[in-house]
Parts: C-alpha cells; structure tokens; sequence
C-alpha cells in the first residue's frame, strides 16, 4: 500500500475545506477566522509539496515559500487591523464590522 | 516502505483532528494551541515528502512567528468566550453544505490525478538525486539564481507588511512624556541660561 499522490491532495482537500467551514461557523471571533485561512494557506502548501515531489521539480518548493511568507504578512497586517479594530469598538464579532457596508 | 506509509496515515489524521479542533474550540488560546499542532503534523508530511527544508521553514516560522503572533493578540484582546458560540447553528447548514459540495468537488478532482506523460519535460527545475545533493541545498542553488526576483519580492512584501502592521497599531497617547531626541539636540545654553549681573547689597528683585 504505497501512499499515491492522491492521498496528499485528499489530505490538502479536507484541511482547505476545514478551513472553509470554520469562516462560516465563527461568527464572534474574526482572529478564529483568521486562523482559519492560515489553514487554507496550509492545505495549498501542502498540495504544492506534494506536486513538487511526485513530479520531481524544485519549484513547487520554492513557491510555497512564497506562500509562506505572504502568509506571515497577512497574518501581521490582519492582527493589526483586528487590534486597532478592537481598540476603537471594543469588540471583534463580526457582526460588528458592518460600517463599510454602502 | 510501511513505516512511511503509517506515519503519512499519523500525520494527516492528527493535521485533520487538529484543523478540527482550530474550528470547534471555545476558547481561541486553545485555537491557536490546535493550530499549532496542525503545523507540526503539515511539516511532518513535508518531512514524508522528503521537502526537509520547507518544513523546517513551517516549524520556523509558523509555530516560532505567525502562532504566537497570534497568541499575543488573543491574549490582548479580551473576548467574550460565552458568546462566542452565538449563532452557531444559524450558521452550521449553510456551512455544511458549501463545505460538503466544496470537498466534493476536492476529492472529485483530486482522486483520479493523473500525471500526464509529458509533464516530466515541462519541468523547470528537475530535482536532483537526493542522494547527491541536499534538498536544502538544491533549493538555494535554484533560488537564488532562476528566482532570486521571487525572492526578492518576498523581502519587500515582508517589509510592506512590516511598515503596514506599525502605522496601523502606532498611536500617541496623551500624558506619556517621551524624549524627543531633535529637541535635545537643538537646545542650546541660550535659551536656558542667562547671565545677570548681580549689584551688591541689592540682590534680585
């Protein structure tokens, strides 16, 4: 039973799709979303690992560590605003978060 | 082989249960912890890949950077846990379903991969024989020739990020007394001091 391709890109599936899920279950806590994107960011790396390996091509690698570091940055950028959002309404439920709307 | 194949099976089943646990916990500190977690078993399944560098990277920076990032924040800000399950089942079936069709596709799509025969000479940078040459050592000698313009773009995204996250956050208080270098340095014995020239017997004023 040798462990395919296939078997990554179902394990990435389900993480990304996890991932999905937890930004339409929280609705109170933007960092849980936040979180939750990062495990999206996740589930692509791993399907560019797994693609860089079974194809035998480097790039794959590098490119996730592009993802990598875009995910750092939003991570950095998003707190920032979750913490100056927070400072000026005392709340970070998203339901808050409507002053933009039209 | 079957070492490999049980502990791809460990890895991913505890990366699944940890992303689940990042969704479901109550308490976002343990969110974080779980998220942690999922890191640690994603670059478990890098290491299976034998992409030791970019999970070690993972490790790195995730666990050591993003996740006590947001550590910090959660710990900052102080949330209402007992709200924060609110509207959950509001929310649960139109989650479920976009969630079901979505993975659906996923695994649709996924399942059946193929390789086409021609992928191996459309490859851009062949991985070399690991036996030869580290992967380490194989992705620095591609990334910093072929895509040292990639690389550079990450430094000034970092950096954009950077400069970003401190103008968001920065704010002046009122009441702080803080040294201003420029003034100190612009003082001069002028504008402090005077020389008076003092009659005896009167004294000032």
């Amino acid at each position: 039973m040798v462990v395919s391709l296939s078997h990554y890109l179902i394990v990435a599936g389900v993480l990304f799709t996890l991932g999905i899920f937890g930004i339409f279950l929280n609705r109170k806590n933007l960092i849980v979303i936040l979180m939750s994107i990062e495990l999206m960011l996740l589930a692509v790396n791993i399907n560019f690992v797994a693609f860089s390996a079974f194809l035998g091509d480097l790039v794959g690698q590098i490119f996730t560590m592009l993802v990598l570091t875009v995910a750092a940055a939003e991570a950095a950028i998003g707190l920032a605003i979750v913490v100056v959002f927070y400072r000026a309404h005392r709340s970070i439920a998203v339901e808050d978060i409507n002053e933009l709307k039209g | 082989m079957i070492a490999a194949t049980l502990a791809f099976y460990l890895f991913s089943a505890l990366a699944i249960v940890g992303a689940l646990n990042v969704i479901f916990q109550r308490n976002p500190v343990h969110s974080v912890l779980w998220l942690i977690f999922t890191f640690f078993n994603a670059a478990g399944l890098f290491v299976l890949l034998g992409a030791e560098f970019v999970a070690m990277i993972l490790v790195i920076v995730y666990v050591g950077a993003v996740a006590v990032l947001f550590l910090f924040v959660v710990m900052m800000l102080d949330i209402n846990i007992t709200m924060v399950r609110e509207g959950f089942l509001k929310y649960l079936p139109v989650g479920l379903l976009v969630g079901g069709i979505l993975l659906a596709e996923l695994i649709t799509v996924f399942a059946g991969w193929v390789m086409s025969d021609s992928a191996d000479v459309l490859r851009a940078a062949p991985a070399p024989d690991p036996s030869a040459i580290s992967n380490t050592e194989a992705l620095g000698l591609i990334l910093y020739t072929d895509y040292i313009y990639v690389f550079q773009a990450a430094g000034i995204i970092l950096l954009v990020a950077m400069i970003g996250s401190i103008v968001l956050t920065h704010r002046t208080r009122a009441g702080v007394r803080k040294q201003v270098i420029g003034d100190q340095n612009a003082r001069r014995p002028s504008d402090t001091l005077e020389v008076v020239k003092v009659e005896s017997g009167k004294g000032l004023q």
